[in-house]
């Protein structure tokens, strides 16, 4: 090969790097050690795929005055927040407002009236009323039962809502695909779907860890096979399913919580995972008792005052999941803590039982 | 200044080549040969005549339903719709058995399916295995490929059908679908906690990546002395010349010794063939014998234990949810 042939060679060698030119790290990444090193314990930050959210609105606040009088002194129909003392209780449904169904123009529906008859603010004709009755009585058990999982933090309404009346981030139940006869269908699985972040894996990994009470755990503890633990394949890939939406809702890979040498072992999981366990109980208790109850006692319509379905097509309500309250975020809204400026939310009045741990207790005598 | 290219430089072109006569009752070698100067850039020149006989015809045929049923399965689950089918063809699949059928055999849109395509898909192969070990007999060859080829039988035939049924369940066993078989791969290595501790699993990777490493060698040195007749390796194994001299000098230089002109074959067959063979050990014994193979390494001593990071399992503390 001559000289003035290798001219050309080398300026394309030379130009080479130039093709890497817009490959270079992102600005910002953060990168932050979780476990032992070598084992790829480590969460990645990208600012440039974090979620973009909607600013928290200032919470109402209202000195309470001595001697107020209750709410349900004051107004008619009061069955879950009748012992407020009546600026708190004014306080609150202000606040409710705002992070629910904040008035838009134009809209008759919203506002106070999207779930109050303006003319009879005591009137259930409208059937919000009794769901956000059911609402606020969840957000309360939350708040007082479920610590393991909110900590200190709470959530308020807005934790899910984010202004908006169905918030953004809610499942129901798939249906199955339509029977093609003698041929087979995909079952409930091998679709590019959302809900376990296009894998193939099944794709409603809610109706049986959410709402039912599935074993999640697949991955034996023991070295050799034992005939107390038996998990087919497909029940791996549910629980598959389970973890990459947890994955996806938390913006955060598997080692958040698990070192991935041994996915099914507590003693080398970070404590991440033991919030997600309480976190599952506590959605499916929340789904259980204050969501799907509705629609069996006949509340809850097929379509809501906006014409948005507010039932799935197997007939069940809009429910929740983790990334109901987290939308992509480790800890939702980053952390921010609104509860101490909402005490009503933050227990139940003494002495109140749900329905359905009073069903428990009389099952278990 | 030839053979520093990955095509041919060089294209030999004679009369077409028919081959041997065939013994009287076979079938007869068919295709008018002709050549074609794009295909000799890259390899013979010559295209045909081939011959299929009796297993070759049958393997196709058999190949042809398997490949039908699965087809025409997917292209059902989306409506018979073309577009769809082809958009979602890398997310549609023919999924075996659930595990509630055991080793039954099930309806056919419930996995029965799933066992028709895999009988036929597995009848394929092995009919076109006795076909390359009839033709290697027919020319008098050593039946070589047919072993190599039964090696990689033999993880097909543990991944779909004998560690199946040694699980009881053809549930156990690898979906028909793109994205569906690599998704049951990672869902397999997790359920048995974590393939990469399988020791045959990583002997599998280890003659994986033998097997490139063996053939980039290869290949390099031999195109190295292709300028000395280097590519005439069986000649240079019986008769060394001075590619086959210059070769071997080169790597005793480079790494203090070398492999033969003839040796170094059998290096490449038995890397490529241990990397099925061990990974099919391997597959065997997930399952079988071993239920979480992590585990496995830590008490065999070739994987650390983690420290404790005092995480204890909520669901063994008083008063649990289940």
């Amino acid at each position: 090969m001559t000289a003035t042939k290798r001219v050309p060679l080398l300026l394309a060698v030379g130009a080479l790097p130039a093709l890497l030119a817009a490959c270079e790290r992102p600005a910002g990444l953060q990168v932050e050690q979780l476990g032992p090193s070598g084992a790829g314990m480590e969460q990645v930050l990208n600012p440039r795929v974090q979620p973009v959210e909607a600013p928290i609105p200032p919470t109402l606040v209202l000195p309470a005055q001595e001697g107020e009088p209750l709410a349900r002194d004051v107004y008619q129909n009061v069955q879950v927040l009748g012992d407020l003392p009546v600026s708190q209780f004014n306080a609150l449904m202000t606040n409710i407002t705002n992070w629910v169904s904040p008035a838009k123009a134009g809209d008759p529906n919203s506002g106070c009236n999207y779930c109050h008859n303006p003319a009879n603010m005591a009137s259930e004709e409208k059937y919000t009323y009794a769901v956000a009755r059911s609402m606020i009585n969840m957000t309360r058990t939350i708040n007082q039962d479920w610590q393991s999982h909110v900590k200190a933090t709470g959530v308020t309404c807005w934790t899910c809502h984010r202004g908006q009346p169905v918030p953004a981030n809610v499942w129901v139940e798939a249906a199955p695909p339509r029977s093609r006869g003698l041929l087979q269908t995909q079952g409930r699985q091998n679709m590019p779907m959302a809900s376990v972040a296009w894998a193939t894996l099944p794709y409603d990994p809610f109706t049986p860890y959410l709402a039912g009470a599935e074993n999640i755990r697949v991955v034996s503890q023991r070295i050799h096979r034992s005939p107390d633990h038996v998990r087919s394949i497909q029940a791996t890939e549910a629980t598959y399913g389970l973890m990459m939406h947890m994955s996806d809702a938390l913006g955060v890979n598997c080692t958040y919580c698990h070192n991935s040498r041994n996915f099914g072992s507590w003693y080398t999981s970070r404590e991440q995972r033991v919030g997600s366990w309480y976190a599952i109980r506590m959605v499916r208790e929340s789904n259980n008792t204050y969501i799907t109850p509705l629609v069996r006692a006949g509340v809850i319509p097929a379509r809501g005052m906006d014409g948005g379905a507010r039932l799935g097509p197997m007939g069940d309500a809009l429910k929740i999941n983790c990334a109901t309250c987290h939308n992509g975020q480790a800890k939702p809204m980053g952390g921010v803590s609104m509860i101490k400026d909402v005490p009503a939310l933050a227990a139940h009045p003494p002495g109140y039982v749900s329905a359905a741990r009073a069903a428990a207790a009389v099952a278990a005598g | 200044m030839g053979y520093q290219n990955i095509f041919n430089q060089v294209q030999v072109r004679g009369p077409l080549e028919t081959g041997i006569p065939l013994p009287a009752g076979d079938f007869p070698r068919f295709g008018q040969p002709t050549s074609s100067y794009f295909l000799g850039r890259f390899a013979n020149a010559q295209i045909g005549p081939i011959y299929l006989g009796r297993l070759g015809v049958a393997s196709l045929v058999c190949g042809f339903i398997a490949i039908e049923i699965i087809g025409l399965n997917m292209w059902a689950s989306v409506g018979w719709d073309p577009v769809q089918f082809f958009r979602l063809m890398p997310w549609l699949a023919l999924e075996p058995p659930g595990p509630e059928w055991g080793l039954r055999i099930p309806p056919l849109n419930q996995g029965g399916w799933w066992l028709m395509a895999g009988f036929f898909l597995t009848a394929s192969i092995l009919l076109w295995w006795l076909r390359t070990y009839r033709r290697a007999i027919a020319l008098g060859m050593g039946t070589h490929v047919a072993w190599a080829f039964a090696s990689a039988i033999w993880l097909y035939l543990v991944l779909g059908f004998i560690r199946p049924i040694m699980m009881g369940s053809w549930s156990e066993a690898v979906p028909f679908g793109i994205f569906p078989h690599l998704d049951w791969t990672a869902a397999f290595s997790i359920r048995y906690g974590n393939l990469f501790y399988n020791p045959f699993h990583a002997l599998s990777i280890v003659f994986l990546y033998g097997s490139t490493l063996l053939f980039a060698m290869h290949g390099a040195t031999i195109l190295a002395v292709g300028r000395y007749g280097g590519e005439r390796e069986l000649e240079h194994i019986t008769d060394r010349g001075t590619a086959a001299e210059r070769a071997a000098l080169f790597w005793r230089w480079t790494m203090g010794w070398n492999a033969s002109f003839e040796s170094i074959h059998r290096w490449a067959w038995w890397f490529a063939v241990l990397t099925t063979l061990t990974g099919g050990i391997g597959i065997l014994l997930t399952g079988t014998v071993v239920d979480n193979w992590y585990l496995f390494a830590v008490q065999n001593g070739f994987a650390p234990q983690y420290p404790p990071t005092g995480v204890v399992d909520p669901a063994t503390l008083p008063g649990a949810q289940p």
